[in-house]
């Protein structure tokens, strides 16, 4: 319970409260049209013909798209332009659409899908990762010239000679799974052809500039015919990108063809089906330490399954390669990473981006090696994690910020009392029913984007002549609630009331493309770019004093709405009123850039990130013996958040982070049979509720962060890499059964397939 | 045939009785806070209340609520306007972030207050397992709803 807590401050939250809150979905345009998706029974086939034509004499029928019908380009991605917004010759997945039905109801448009024909070639698929990689396999992509999408690999010391002054040498083999996002609102987008020539783009997505370069790629124009504004949206976690960007783009060429706004709304069968999932990982980990406990050598391949398009393979792998050694010094390094198509479904951004996957590896095997050598598990993590000044595997010194490793694990192990809860862990050895365990897991990560993309992003502040104020940035509320964090930045750096500011509705028509709101970079570089745009605001309004009443500014305060200039105080409103009059705008755009990073792709070094961040996390558990139940009795999370803007929202995204990390560990695998999804809804994809879920303690540690204007460091990632690896550690000091695959199901009364 | 929803007395057409209901809602009287999220009643984004107990209607019809009281999250608030004190505990403990779940979990947690004004947080736990939220982790959910339960008592 988080009684003392300052209350949570919201934009959005009445209107949430109340229902009000209009979705994509909950909104209407007169003589809207309805469009649906045709999907192909096929995982991999070469296709024949797609007939629609009886699909077009159905009931409400308006038209039938297909690939045939794209104006510019019908293959588009991030990185790789390969994503077929309609399948032309081939189908590389379960979940790619041959034909988009427009009709006057929804129902309508979904009984015509039925009727368009496909005739088409099964091909043998592709659907493991390892065989992709084999020499003779046929490719899924034969323009592509391989099946490896990406390689990504670090190359620091010697590995041999590493290995060889190890005491103990482990290696073991992972796998991870496919993962659902499973926001609760499933894809939707309305497209609404302008008098202006404009293409409006509604749409439930995280990022509407990405949103608007896949809407413009396919109606072959240019980026300012299309303006993609932000809606209430009802959840993302990474899933609201490529996906929801080509269902958008259908729409409008279906909006563009008819001349009708037009509304594609998803089932939640089509979502899971064609959205992008979290890679499945395949990871062979070596491992090498001293007799004493220090890691002397991590030789590892990396194997992530890209499924049929690249989405952001490249840049997922790589946050995995960077943080492959998780939060520990080590001078011999080898690391090749690998993405790899195969006719699975599409893998991108998940909450997490490649560290979950990797986490739940390293801090895996750091128990193994403490279990193994009879050293103390905290023990052996103090030896090896980064400190003040210490050397990444990627060569990085961290001496820019405060390196906090070592104050988020204590803080976890006083707040949780976890020293006298390991004595309690049963180890197997207990005669008990219930086995007892408690396990933790430590982390740092990268902020930001850090070499995968340019970092930037720009704010907007426009006073009004009353004093009440416009903010814009390039963030995007996902439900995070990055607009409120934005306006208590803006208040707390201005010295004004809350309640005088509002969030302008976002637009890419607004304000300079900012990047995607993802990397847990949306208070960092949206408040980066507030408090700079903060600071041009106060300039401004002070040199307007000082010319206007010849006050000294050099050391203005501004609080509490005034502005305090030695003897002088002046009211913010009569000084805005004031600046009307005397013809100048208190308007001012703010621009933070990530400070510089830095890599080499053929070694593997650079300063990869311009700053980290450190967190912990534990779990206590009980496992039945009989029944191999898992129950979570109580969680902990120990984060630095640099500075929490809203402090209950940061917290959400501790307790949010810990459970889809439950989630991860325990419950959720997206099951595939032949290249098929097989659950494709939240009966079957077991996700977590209230009664899975243990209570939670949350501790926000603040360090400012010097490289952000607003001290915050992302929090929203960080939260959800740690719970699987706490939960495999705990199940381990309950059983002394160690777990290599996710989700863990434990079972005690056999051998299990590990390698499966 | 006739219904009440969110207290006012309503005549329906009995050309709607085979409407779906979540659609005659939100389509013909614009209550678009009950949710379509899975359409086959595992996630409770569609949950309102009927005759005081907590539904999850997506697979129900107009004609299966005939002669019955709904209340949906619109018809939450106090007459005057005010929130209601379990809205407004939700928005001080921070209990919802993309706001989706929001309207089905108000409601439910609303229909268990009213018959258990001294919940455990077990209790809580208990009566929210049919509605996902995939942001929160449940924790401030149940914080609010812990909280609010003070106000059932009075």
């Amino acid at each position: 319970m988080k009684k003392d807590n300052p209350k949570a401050w919201r934009n959005d939250a009445y209107a949430k409260v109340t229902g009000r809150a209009r979705y994509t979905d909950d909104v209407k345009f007169p003589f809207m049209l309805h469009a649906v998706p045709v999907y192909s029974d096929f995982v991999s086939a070469e296709i024949v013909s797609i007939d629609t034509s009886d699909a077009e004499k159905s009931e409400g029928v308006v038209k039938v798209l297909t690939h045939k019908d794209v104006p510019g380009t019908n293959r588009f991605g991030q990185i790789i332009n390969d994503f077929r917004i309609f399948a032309e010759d081939r189908i590389f997945y379960n979940g790619d659409v041959i034909a988009f039905v427009v009709a006057d109801t929804r129902a309508n448009a979904v009984k015509a899908a039925g009727l368009v024909k496909l005739e088409a070639k099964a091909i043998p698929s592709i659907l493991d990762p390892e065989k992709a990689l084999e020499p003779d396999c046929p490719l899924v992509h034969e323009e592509h010239g391989s099946n490896i999408i990406n390689e990504h690999r670090v190359r620091r010391g010697n590995i041999e000679d590493g290995f060889k002054n190890s005491g103990l040498i482990l290696e073991e083999v992972f796998q991870t799974q496919f993962v659902e996002h499973a926001y609760m609102e499933p894809e939707v987008a309305i497209c609404n052809p302008r008098h202006d020539g404009v293409m409006e783009v509604y749409a439930s997505m995280q990022h509407p500039f990405s949103t608007r370069r896949f809407v413009n790629a396919v109606l072959g124009g240019r980026l300012a015919d299309v303006e993609v504004i932000s809606t209430p949206m009802g959840g993302g976690f990474g899933g609201k990108d490529d996906t929801i960007s080509i269902v958008a783009a259908r729409t409008a060429l279906a909006a563009k063809l008819t001349g009708k706004p037009v509304k594609c709304s998803y089932a939640r069968e089509w979502s899971i089906r064609e959205s992008y999932k979290r890679h499945p990982y395949r990871i062979y980990y070596k491992m090498g330490f001293t007799k004493d406990g220090k890691i002397k050598a991590v030789k590892t391949k990396i194997i992530a399954d890209g499924g049929a398009y690249c989405s952001v393979t490249p840049w997922v792998t790589w946050r995995s390669t960077v943080q492959c050694c998780g939060p520990y010094q080590v001078e011999n390094v080898h690391c090749d990473t690998y993405g790899v198509y195969t006719n699975n479904v599409v893998t991108g951004a998940m909450r997490g981006f490649g560290s979950p996957q990797m986490n739940f590896v390293v801090e895996s095997m750091i128990d193994i090696a403490a279990s193994k050598l009879g050293i103390n598990p905290i023990e052996i993590r103090k030896i090896n994690m980064v400190r003040q000044g210490s050397i990444t595997i990627t060569g990085q010194k961290l001496d820019n910020h405060k390196v906090a490793m070592e104050e988020t694990l204590n803080t976890v192990l006083d707040e949780f009392d976890y020293e006298s809860k390991f004595k309690k862990c049963s180890f197997g050895k207990s005669d008990a029913d219930e086995l007892y365990g408690v396990g933790l897991a430590i982390s740092y990560r990268g902020m930001s984007l850090g070499a995968e993309g340019t970092d930037f992003n720009s704010a907007i502040i426009n006073v009004q002549p009353d004093g009440s104020i416009l903010l814009e940035t390039g963030i995007h509320e996902n439900g995070q609630g990055s607009e409120s964090a934005m306006c208590l930045i803006l208040a707390r750096e201005l010295g004004v009331s809350l309640d005088r500011i509002r969030y302008r509705r976002p637009s890419t028509s607004n304000i300079p493309d900012g990047g995607t709101t993802v990397a847990s970079r949306g208070t960092v570089m949206g408040g980066g770019a507030v408090v700079l745009a903060v600071k041009k605001l106060k300039e401004k309004i002070a040199e307007f004093i000082n010319k206007r009443h010849g006050s000294a500014v050099g050391n203005a305060v501004f609080k509490d709405d005034e502005i305090i200039c030695g003897k002088d105080k002046y009211k913010f409103d009569d000084v805005i009123s004031s600046m009307y009059r005397n013809q100048e705008y208190p308007h001012v755009f703010g621009v933070f850039r990530g400070p510089k990073v830095t890599w080499n792709e053929e070694n593997g070094q650079g300063d990869a990130y311009f700053s980290w961040t450190y967190g912990c996390q534990a779990i206590e558990l009980t496992v039945n013996r009989k029944s191999g139940k898992v129950k979570l009795l109580n969680a902990i999370a120990a984060h630095d958040a640099g500075k929490a803007a809203n402090v209950q929202m940061t917290l959400g995204q501790f307790y949010g982070g810990m459970a889809m990390g439950i989630g991860y560990g325990l419950h959720e695998e997206v099951k595939m049979k032949d290249g098929v999804i097989t659950n494709t809804n939240f009966n079957s994809y077991r996700l977590p509720r209230s009664t899975d879920l243990p209570e939670m303690k949350a501790v926000i540690i603040e360090n400012p962060d010097p490289n952000s204007p607003s001290g915050a460091k992302g929090i929203g990632e960080p939260t959800n890499e740690l719970m699987a690896p706490a939960i495999a550690n705990a199940i381990f000091n309950a059983t002394g059964k160690r777990y290599f695959k996710l989700p863990i199901k434990v079972d005690l009364s056999g051998e299990e397939d590990l390698n499966q | 045939m006739k219904m009440t929803v969110n207290r006012k007395l309503i005549e329906v057409p009995d050309s709607m009785k085979e409407r779906k209901l979540v659609e005659f809602l939100r389509e013909e009287l614009d209550l678009t806070g009950v949710k379509n999220a899975c359409e086959m009643k595992s996630c409770g984004a569609c949950a309102v209340l009927v005759n005081n107990k907590s539904f999850r209607i997506c697979n129900a019809f107009v004609k299966d609520v005939e002669n019955c009281e709904l209340l949906t999250i619109e018809g939450m608030e106090n007459e005057d306007g005010t929130l209601h004190p379990l809205q407004q505990a939700f928005i001080d403990f921070g209990a919802m972030q993309c706001g989706f779940c929001t309207p089905g979990m108000v409601l439910t947690a609303h229909a268990f207050l009213l018959g258990n004004n001294e919940p455990t947080r077990e209790q809580i736990r208990k009566a929210l397992q049919s509605n996902i939220c995939r942001c929160t982790g449940y924790q401030q959910i149940i914080d609010a709803v812990e909280a609010a339960s003070a106000f059932y008592r009075k």
